[in-house]
């Protein structure tokens, strides 16, 4: 299939997208400009119910500039976005997060001296039943910690036993797999990781991967941006490719190879 | 299908028990944990050291004496505290104390406004001058130690323009903004209400920080603002209701510093500043934010006045005191860099 410019998002779905379903997460020719300089040319995008989706492209492709737009980092400046159907427009990463989008940055934004459960729900605490959580506004910390244990048990996490823990004393693996419970935790919908492996190694990289996993398998449809060939490869059901602001193509592992996707990206081939 | 490392998980606890083996590291880990033990270890031995040399130390009347002197600066501590917390400074808690004191002292001796509404008026001006450098701090993004160094010398001024640098004695005031001087005797120890006061403010204090959100909410902009923004947490508003908190108690600490002294003056406690600092930052409260407790800081007051009464005590001079308290404080600082190395 070669879509690489279209401009209408029907037309633009490829023959891998699985059009009987209705998508989470649509994207309709989404416009955004800096100045003189065009971050993203019409481009669109399906989510569908429990998939993960990978997002890559060479520097300045737009990759990033899609992702702010679709987390409410920035405002596209024409196009549409649909979730569960209905339009919405986000203006603030906060209103993003409130429809259900919830977002890892690649700068793990979890807070060093809280323990693991305090940053689970930091943003949303719980306060205790009755009057000593309305009118003293005490916190449920046990009942934090009970869920919080619960929620990294459900995401299979086992290295992390102990919510009580700082996050500081935790690996980069763990710290992230912390970032990432926190997102997929509170009834999500979608789950959008930033570059989730790029400042880990190999092995806690493989631990994030699986979280990746766990997650498409409690059905929450996960969009992954990585420079990483191997892993979109590993984790991804399809691969949105940006080249240039535009969409170049949507394949699949199954039928592309990871040398053709590297040849999209940098134009040495069309899908 | 690219790694061929071992298999991924509990290895990494392992390692961190493996670095964790000598016996300094492990005691350092528990430092990191409960910041406050390492002060209570050092008013524990300075208690015992100043009562083997001078068996007057710990007679009630001279333990009821250094709560007395540590009242006021403990009060101011506790705002000093929350503001540290947040990764900030507040240079001007003095001087909103002496504006706070003055107004409430002033207006009770020269109108007829009930002394009641001087205490609430004293509480207004706390509030307006926390409020003041929280809106610096949060709507022109300056940094807390700039901010504060403004209005310290603002607050300054206008007391002194507002009162014309006289004092107002303790026979004008009305018995309700002296209250905080009042005795009670609890176990053979007299405390003064202001005393009592102070405490009671330390149990509000951890409880709002330890067990509300908001408290949360704190340690968390002050250990990393970014992400305390991206978790959701309104960063700018939790700043100004700790610059809110801070005016209010440094308000209270007007009413126990009226008590203390019977008296209210615009050239009392000039030093309180860098003293409230010294009992944050001795109490193991870290000045690069996020990590502390203010019962830490109650700590710090207590060695400060401990050491001040017990050199005094040991017959040395008041310069030998200061020399003790800045060696304290460098100590303190450089214990806080040792234990946050426990971080990697």
């Amino acid at each position: 299939m070669t879509a690489p410019a279209s401009r209408s998002a029907s037309a633009s779905a490829s023959a891998h997208d699985v059009d009987t379903r209705a998508p989470i997460l649509e994207a309709r020719r989404l416009v955004k400009t800096y100045g003189r300089v065009v971050g993203l040319d019409g481009v669109g995008l399906k989510l569908y119910p429990g998939e993960v989706l990978a997002i890559i492209g060479d520097n300045g492709a737009g990759k990033s500039t899609l992702v702010k737009c679709l987390t409410g980092a920035e405002v596209p400046d024409t196009g549409e976005l649909l979730l569960d159907g209905r339009p919405v427009s986000f203006k603030r990463p906060q209103d993003a997060r409130a429809a259900g989008i919830e977002t890892v940055y690649q700068t793990l934004a979890v807070s060093p001296a809280l323990d693991v459960a305090s940053n689970l729900f930091l943003g949303r605490e719980e306060r205790k039943r009755g009057i000593l959580g309305s009118v003293f506004r005490m916190l449920d910390t046990k009942g934090m910690r009970a869920k919080a244990g619960r929620e990294l048990a459900e995401l299979g996490i086992s290295t992390l036993q102990d919510v009580t823990v700082p996050v500081e004393n935790l690996s980069g693996g763990q710290r992230q797999a912390v970032a990432v419970a926190r997102a997929a935790a509170f009834g999500s919908k979608v789950v959008v990781l930033d570059e989730p492996t790029a400042a880990l190694g190999v092995r806690e990289s493989n631990q994030v991967l699986e979280l990746v996993k766990a997650l498409r398998e409690r059905g929450i449809p996960v969009i992954i941006i990585s420079h990483n060939m191997p892993q979109v490869f590993e984790v991804a059901d399809r691969i949105h490719i940006q080249r240039l602001g535009k969409r170049a193509a949507t394949i699949t592992p199954q039928s592309h190879s990871m040398t053709e996707a590297v040849a999209i990206m940098t134009g040495a081939q069309t899908a | 299908m690219t790694d061929t490392a071992p298999k991924t998980g509990s290895l990494d606890l392992a390692e961190e028990f493996l670095d964790r083996t000598t016996p300094l590291t492990r005691i350092r880990g528990i430092l990191h944990r409960h910041p406050a033990i390492s002060p209570a270890l050092v008013l524990l031995v300075a208690v015992i050291v100043f009562g083997l040399l001078n068996d007057r130390f710990l007679r009630p009347e001279n333990l009821s004496l250094i709560s007395q002197q540590v009242a006021v600066v403990g009060t101011l501590a506790i705002a000093q505290t929350l503001v540290i917390l947040t990764a900030g400074i507040d240079l001007s808690v003095g001087a909103i104390m002496i504006l706070s004191a003055m107004v409430m002292a002033q207006t009770a001796a020269s109108t007829g406004v009930p002394p009641v509404l001087c205490l609430l008026l004293g509480l207004v001006v706390g509030l307006a001058a926390g409020g003041l450098n929280g809106l610096l701090v949060t709507r022109l993004k300056l940094p807390p130690f700039i901010v504060t160094l403004g209005t310290l010398s603002i607050f300054t001024a206008v007391t002194l323009l507002y009162t014309g640098g006289t004092t107002v004695r303790g026979s004008e005031i009305p018995p309700l903004l002296t209250f905080t001087g009042v005795t009670f005797s609890i176990g053979g120890i007299s405390l003064t209400a202001g005393v009592l006061i102070m405490v009671l403010l330390y149990l509000i204090m951890a409880y709002a920080l330890n067990r509300t959100a908001w408290g949360r909410h704190v340690y968390a902009v002050g250990d990393d603002k970014e992400a305390a923004r991206l978790a959701g947490i309104s960063v700018n508003r939790v700043l100004v209701s700790v610059y809110l908190a801070a005016g209010a108690i440094i308000a209270v600490a007007a009413w126990i510093q009226i008590g203390r002294t019977n008296a209210a003056s615009p050239n009392s406690g000039v030093d309180l500043n860098l003293d409230s600092i010294t009992a944050v930052v001795i109490g193991g409260t870290s000045l690069f934010g996020g990590r502390g407790a203010v019962w830490g800081t109650l700590l710090g007051a207590l060695i400060v006045g401990v050491f001040r009464n017990g050199l005094a005590l040991a017959g040395l001079d008041v310069l030998y005191q200061t020399l003790a308290v800045g060696v304290l404080i460098i100590v303190a600082v450089a214990l806080d860099q040792w234990i946050r190395k426990a971080r990697s």
